[in-house]
C-alpha cells in the first residue's frame, strides 16, 4: 500500500529543506556535509543536497554511510557480505553535518552511524534529518527536523522505495522476521 | 558433515577451502573489499570483536601471516593474545588438547593456529567447545585457506573474469599447503586453466586429481599465462635428496625476468611470501612492476579481517542465555 506517493513525497522534501536552510548555519567558514544512511536515507539525502544548494554553504558531494560494520545485533545476525563501503569523500573534523535517514524507528541506526561518522573525525555539529518519524523509540534520540510523523499498526512496516519517483510504502511484517530502522537494505 | 559450517549451514571454522562452496567463497572476498576502505580512515578501528579474544597460537614461525591475522582482530576491536609457543609449555610437552582446555579456561572467543602437522586445525575445530571459532593459518601440507583468499582477492582486483584466465603456479608443490589451497580456490571460480610447473620430485603423488596440467618445463608452463604464483622452497618439509642447490633450482625453475616475457605482457606475478630472492624468483622480477606481492600483504588484512567477522557473527550455540 502505498502512503506517501511522489508528489507528497516532493512537497515534504521542500518543507524540510526550508526548515534545514534555517537550521544549519548559511555563511559558516566550513561547508556543510551531507551525508545519507545507505539505502533509503542516500536517496533522501541527494533530494535534500539538491534542494539546499545555493542556500547553505555545502560540499558539492553527497556522502553516504553504511552502518552494517556498527550495527549492535552482529552478534544475533551477523554480516551481510553486500555491505557498501561508506564514502565520505571530505574532512569531517570541524564541520557541520546534515545526517540523512529515511525512517526513524528504534534509533539503532543513528546511533551506529553517529558511531562511524566519530570514527572518521569530529564534526563540530551534527544534525538529523529523516523523512518519517515512525513510533517507537528505544534511544534517546530524536531527529531535528522531520517530514511526516507516523503511526502504523503493530507488525507493519514503512519503506522507503527509489530513488525515482521515491515513494513511502506501507507493508505487513513478513511473520519473524524482526524489521528495525536498522534493516532498510 | 562439513566441520566448517554449524548445523544452519553458517561459517563457523576455517579450516580449508574445499567444502566452502563458490557463494561463501564470493561472500568472503566481497566483505574484504568493503573492509579495504578502512585503511583510508582516521581511526582504523570497527567495533564487531569488540569484548571478543582472539588467540594466535603458532606452532611454526610466521611473520606476514600472524602479523596480518594480529592486526585483522585489532581492526576489529578484539583483544589478541599471541601464544609464543617457542617460550610456552608446548615445548614442556603439553598435548595440543591440554593447551586448548586451558586456552578454553581462559574464555577465548577464537583460535588461529598454525602447526606443522596437516590435520591440527581440524583436530581443534572437532574438539574445541562450540562457541569457539577455529582458522587455519596454515596446517602441514594440508590447507592454508586465508592465503588462498587473499591470493583470490588481489587477482579479482586485477583480473576479474576467472573464467579468461590461465593461472601457472611455479615450484614445490609437494610441500605446499598454499598451492593445494590456490587450486581449491581457482577451481571454484572457475578458473580458465590451472597449471602447475615443478620438478618430479616436487609433484605430490595425487597431482592427477588436482585438476590442473602439469608441466615441467617451466618455459612451456609459462606461456601466456595471465598470472604466475611463485611457491617458496620448503626446506624444512624436505628430505635431503629432494632437490639440488639452490642455483640449480633457480636454473631450471627460477623466475627471472626473461622467463617472465614467456607469459602474458600484463601477467601478474605473485609470491605467498616469504621470498628467497635468487632462489624461486629473481630480484628485478619480485620488485618489478608485474609484481603485486606487497598488495597480497595488504590485502591479507582485509581478507581476515572478513573472514573474522563472517565466522564471528550471528548467533552462537550457548549464548542465547548469556543476553537475556
Amino acid at each position: 500500500m502505498i502512503l506517501l506517493d511522489h508528489q507528497a513525497i516532493d512537497n515534504l522534501l521542500d518543507g524540510m529543506a526550508d526548515e534545514l536552510s534555517a537550521l544549519l548555519p548559511a555563511s559558516a567558514v566550513a561547508p556543510c556535509a551531507v551525508i545519507g544512511i545507505h539505502t533509503g536515507g542516500v536517496w533522501v539525502a541527494r533530494e535534500l543536497h539538491r534542494r539546499l544548494q545555493g542556500r547553505i554553504h555545502m560540499e558539492a558531494e553527497v556522502g553516504t554511510l553504511d552502518i552494517s560494520f556498527y550495527r549492535d545485533d552482529f552478534s544475533r545476525i551477523g554480516v551481510n557480505p553486500r555491505v557498501q563501503p561508506s564514502s565520505l569523500p571530505f574532512t569531517l573534523d570541524e564541520r557541520p553535518v546534515l545526517l540523512v535517514d529515511d525512517v526513524l524507528y528504534t534509533g539503532r541506526t543513528i546511533r551506529a552511524a553517529l558511531d562511524e561518522l566519530f570514527d572518521f573525525g569530529r564534526p563540530s555539529l551534527v544534525r538529523l534529518a529523516v523523512l518519517v518519524d515512525r513510533c517507537c523509540h528505544e534511544l534517546p534520540i530524536a531527529a531535528d527536523v522531520t517530514g511526516r510523523n507516523i503511526s502504523p499498526e503493530h507488525g507493519e512496516r514503512i519503506k522507503l522505495s527509489g530513488p525515482q519517483p521515491l515513494e513511502l510504502h506501507l507493508q505487513e511484517q513478513a511473520p519473524g522476521a524482526s524489521q528495525g530502522d536498522t534493516s532498510t537494505p | 558433515m562439513n566441520p566448517q559450517l554449524d548445523k544452519d549451514g553458517n561459517l563457523r571454522h576455517l579450516l580449508e577451502i574445499e567444502g566452502l562452496g563458490r557463494d561463501r567463497l564470493i561472500d568472503i572476498l566481497d566483505t574484504a573489499e568493503s573492509l579495504l576502505p578502512l585503511t583510508e580512515r582516521a581511526v582504523k578501528k570497527l567495533p564487531l570483536l569488540r569484548g571478543r579474544t582472539v588467540v594466535n597460537l603458532f606452532y611454526e614461525p610466521s611473520t606476514r601471516t600472524r602479523m596480518t591475522f594480529e592486526l585483522a582482530a585489532k581492526r576489529l576491536s578484539a583483544d589478541v593474545l599471541n601464544l609464543d609457543v617457542e617460550h610456552s609449555s608446548a615445548r614442556k610437552g603439553e598435548s595440543l588438547l591440554d593447551t586448548l582446555r586451558n586456552l578454553e579456561a581462559m574464555h577465548m572467543d577464537m583460535l588461529v593456529i598454525r602447526h606443522p602437522d596437516s590435520g591440527a586445525a581440524h583436530f581443534f575445530a572437532t574438539h574445541a567447545d562450540p562457541q569457539v571459532t577455529v582458522l587455519n593459518a596454515g596446517d602441514g601440507s594440508h590447507a592454508h585457506p586465508t592465503q588462498a583468499l587473499l591470493d583470490m582477492f588481489t587477482i579479482r582486483q586485477h583480473k576479474p573474469d576467472f573464467a579468461a584466465l590461465t593461472v601457472t603456479i611455479i615450484g614445490d608443490i609437494a610441500h605446499s599447503r598454499v598451492a593445494r589451497s590456490q587450486i581449491a580456490a581457482l577451481r571454484l571460480l572457475g578458473a580458465g586453466e590451472i597449471r602447475v610447473v615443478a620438478p618430479h620430485t616436487l609433484l605430490p603423488a595425487d597431482i592427477d586429481r588436482l585438476g590442473v596440467k602439469v608441466f615441467t618445463d617451466i618455459d612451456r608452463g609459462l606461456r601466456d599465462a595471465d598470472v604466475v604464483i611463485t611457491l617458496r622452497l620448503q626446506r624444512e618439509r624436505m628430505q635431503g635428496a629432494d632437490l639440488p642447490g639452490s642455483q640449480e633450482y633457480f636454473r631450471h625453475y627460477g623466475l627471472s625476468a626473461e622467463r617472465l616475457a614467456l607469459a602474458s605482457p600484463v601477467a601478474m606475478v605473485m609470491h605467498p611470501g616469504p621470498i628467497n630472492r635468487g632462489v624461486e624468483i629473481a630480484s628485478d622480477v619480485a620488485d618489478g612492476p608485474q609484481s603485486v606481492i606487497l598488495q597480497q600483504v595488504t590485502n591479507g588484512i582485509a581478507v581476515r579481517m572478513a573472514v573474522m567477522a563472517l565466522t564471528m557473527g550471528g548467533e552462537r550455540p550457548g549464548e542465547r542465555d548469556l543476553r537475556v
